[in-house]
């Protein structure tokens, strides 16, 4: 085991593993000083660097070199060094650069929200909401992809797209052979398989997981609600697959599941992958056994509506378990 | 006359074969550096000749060489980069075509320097004669005994291979070009590591211009003390130009570093002044990546200093005044050449040619060319000018790679320097359809203060 280094993020101090990212040990640290990152996922080898939305100034390199680097960089490739200074939210030159990046993700994107799958937890809803203009300053034709369907259970919208890569790492490193990849360049480039062959494996799912925004979605759940007016509910189920240990996050709507996800951490990424089986194939609740309502971010807009409620639904009322959770819930509620 | 280093035989009748170029005293650093130095002699020598990276970024080429790490059992490799697409520059393409020998000679002694036994000249694949040249030439040298096993019986062993790009701008930036060596999409990776520490296939690689290891055979022969002789400054050396554009004899020139851009534009041995008795406009002296300049600040500093070719110069006044070497593309507008047309073009090409993995290149890039093209077609307001500033600067230095500076550079400079042209698109979008805004003010001598250039 090293010695820890000591880096400062927007004033806060903490120490952390060498190696550690500036995003990443800003994540232990938590709250607004988070850099946003739409291309950075930790349980993907290789992803990040691309988006550009979790640029950070380095106001001082390290204890050794106090010099400041020269450029913004992005958080999520930059590792710390020991005595360095980072500033995100503190510094306005990095909150203009970010906004900067938001405009420029939002150029193209058809801003469908209204009909899109992903709306209320898509993060560049998220961005924009935080950073972005009333108005557009684009005012060319935007680009449009026609939709690809690949296979029975995923949706491609391209146009929604922010070339994160995500999606390309996950079949890399999680499912056994990737179809899918980058096709073009530029502002050309698109998510595409090898002649719209179907994505088909056991843990393709997951790509609808990582994917930050609408350009990858659940066919199964496509246009059946709003996901603010589904309950989340953490779940398991003895899976068979060898890969899939079964954790899951239910989304009620009354009595029915409508879709099923893998559950996700504070930042919004997937603890654990789960198989298609559990994914697309179990819809009911006898399924599953049913551990404790999901714990949703106050900030998130699913939270609005959510389970903590005197009216709690009609799975929670068969289970005990539930019945107290939500209880809990609703006394930390009030005491707010 | 300025001394040549690298095109003096070029006019020599079969100087692309082995035979002549051999008698021209082609492959003596071969035999002077295998067999009297050690590799780290060869890498003082290179260091000792402050010889700067000739592709663009002007990084000294021997501390470069320096960096790299030497693990034990872990092959290291040299791979040349000739995949030159940068509009204005064709200096690389000119020594591939006609001196091919003194490629793949600077190769070997860099090569030997730097422990490597495998490398690589990764070609642009638009150029397929100069890879079939390359090739032939290869084949002639290996027959010689200059490559392969037990070179010289010295016991030194290289391979040396052509690879035929991608056909993309973005594989000359050197990491993409390694990627794409890789046989994988040519995206630039994030430094760091960088490629002196994890290289190709994860090794230690040096990626060198072809025009730097070309000019590491008169290193060799002739020292590098000698060679830092020539130059001025820390711009040691000869230097490619590639003169185009309104010329009355563009080419490409090999010239000593330091000589007055006047010379360079008006001196019969060079470029022979301005076609047509017109007069210089702007330049852009390094390949379209550099800032623009107008003729004024082209000739001169903003004090009034003649400004010479090398890096320094150049570069003196920072982007204010200034602009770069680059990789010597130089290229030349004269009155009636429109800036705003030739800016869209630049963007044009930067937006055709951005890789699309980081997004402010992705879609900054194509955002710059269609404001570009609505001005330049007479239908941009002013907002629209101040629109395209603010796109620029969000564009640079967030990017992953140099592309997206590459692209907001001539913007910026255009506008920084040419911006009365841009509002003379805007205010008179019928007559700007059918004629030029003119020589303007461009070369007036400079009286005012940087600051003030912008404005007047």
């Amino acid at each position: 085991m090293s010695d820890l280094v000591k880096v400062t993020i927007d004033g806060i101090t903490v120490e952390v593993e060498p190696g550690t990212t500036i995003l990443n040990a800003a994540r232990q640290i938590g709250g607004d000083i988070v850099p946003p990152a739409m291309c950075y996922y930790s349980k993907l080898k290789g992803s990040g660097g691309k988006c550009r939305t979790c640029i950070v100034k380095v106001s001082k390199g390290s204890e050794k070199d106090p010099r400041p680097m020269p450029k913004l960089v992005a958080s999520c490739r930059t590792t710390v060094m020991d005595g360095m200074e980072v500033l995100n939210i503190t510094s306005p030159e990095v909150l203009e650069a970010r906004a900067g990046v938001v405009e420029i993700l939002l150029i193209n994107h058809p801003l469908d929200c209204p009909v899109c799958d992903q709306a209320g937890e898509c993060d560049l809803q998220n961005l924009g909401y935080e950073h972005g203009l009333q108005k557009t300053r684009y005012e060319f034709e935007r680009r449009t992809f026609d939709r690809i369907d690949i296979g029975d259970k995923i949706q491609l919208h391209m146009n929604r797209c922010i070339l994160c890569y995500r999606c390309v790492f996950t079949a890399d490193q999680i499912t056994d052979k990737r179809v899918h990849g980058i096709l073009n360049r530029g502002d050309h480039s698109e998510i595409s398989t090898y002649i719209q062959a179907a994505v088909d494996n056991d843990f393709s799912g997951n790509v609808i997981d990582v994917c930050p925004v609408g350009a990858l979605t659940d066919k199964t759940f496509r246009f059946k609600n709003r996901v603010w007016f589904t309950k989340p509910v953490d779940a398991h189920r003895n899976c068979s697959h060898e890969k899939c240990n079964g954790k899951v996050t239910l989304w009620y709507k009354g009595d029915d599941v409508l879709r099923v996800t893998a559950r996700k951490d504070q930042f919004g990424e997937v603890e654990e992958f789960i198989c298609n089986e559990c994914r697309f194939d179990r819809k009911k609740t006898s399924d599953w056994t049913l551990e404790h309502p999901t714990h949703i971010s106050d900030t998130s807009v699913i939270s609005s509506n959510h389970y903590e409620t005197f009216k709690p639904l009609p799975v929670i009322k068969e289970n005990l378990a539930l019945q107290e959770a939500n209880q809990r819930e609703l006394e930390k509620t009030f005491k707010i | 006359m300025g001394r040549k280093l690298l095109l003096e035989h070029i006019n020599v009748p079969g100087i692309n074969t082995l035979a002549v170029y051999r008698e021209k005293g082609g492959y003596r650093a071969v035999e002077k550096a295998l067999k009297t130095l050690t590799p780290d002699d060869v890498v003082e020598e290179v260091k000792k000749s402050g010889l700067r990276g000739r592709g663009g970024a002007g990084f000294p080429t021997g501390m470069k060489w320096s960096f790299l790490a030497k693990p034990e059992g872990v092959p290291r490799y040299l791979v040349c980069n000739g995949d030159e697409s940068e509009p204005g520059t064709f200096k690389d393409r000119y020594l591939m075509t006609h001196i091919p020998h003194a490629l793949i000679e600077g190769m070997i002694v860099s090569s030997y320097a730097l422990g490597a036994n495998t490398s690589y000249i990764y070609v642009r694949g638009e150029m397929m004669p100069q890879i079939r040249i390359l090739e032939r030439a290869i084949e002639e040298a290996k027959a010689a005994g200059w490559l392969g096993k037990n070179i010289l019986g010295t016991g030194y062993d290289l391979e040396l291979y052509v690879q035929p790009g991608g056909g993309a701008y973005i594989c000359g930036e050197e990491t993409a070009l390694l990627e794409s060596l890789e046989g994988k999409r040519g995206n630039p990776r994030i430094k760091p590591p960088f490629p002196a520490i994890a290289g190709l296939y994860g090794c230690p690689t040096v990626v060198n211009n072809v025009e730097s290891i070309a000019a590491v055979v008169p290193i060799v022969n002739d020292g590098g003390d000698e060679y830092a002789k020539i130059g001025i400054g820390r711009s040691t050396g000869t230097k490619l130009i590639s003169a185009s554009g309104n010329l009355v004899k563009p080419g490409v020139y090999e010239i000593e570093l330091g000589i007055p851009v006047e010379e360079f534009i008006y001196s019969d041995e060079y470029c022979g002044g301005i076609a047509n008795g017109k007069r210089l406009k702007a330049t852009v002296a390094g390949g379209s990546s550099v800032p623009i300049l107008p003729a004024n600040l082209t000739l001169k500093y903003a004090n009034g200093e003649p400004r010479l070719m090398s890096y320094e110069s150049l570069s003196e006044g920072g982007f204010a005044t200034g602009t770069m070497l680059g990789s010597g593309g130089f290229i030349a507008f004269d009155e009636d050449q429109c800036i705003v047309r030739n800016t869209w073009n630049f963007s044009r090409f930067y937006h055709h040619e951005s890789c699309g993995q980081c997004s402010p290149c992705r879609e900054g890039t194509g955002w710059m060319e269609k404001i570009l093209h609505k001005i330049e077609h007479g239908h941009g307001t002013m907002e629209d000018i101040d629109l395209l500033w603010d796109v620029q600067r969000k564009i640079e230095g967030n990017t992953i790679c140099p592309l997206g500076d590459a692209a907001a550079w001539p913007v910026a400079s255009a506008i920084r320097h040419f911006r009365d042209e841009f509002e003379w698109h805007v205010k008179e979008p019928m007559k700007s359809q059918s004629t030029n805004y003119g020589l303007a003010n461009y070369a007036n001598p400079i009286e005012k203060k940087p600051e003030e250039v912008k404005e007047s």
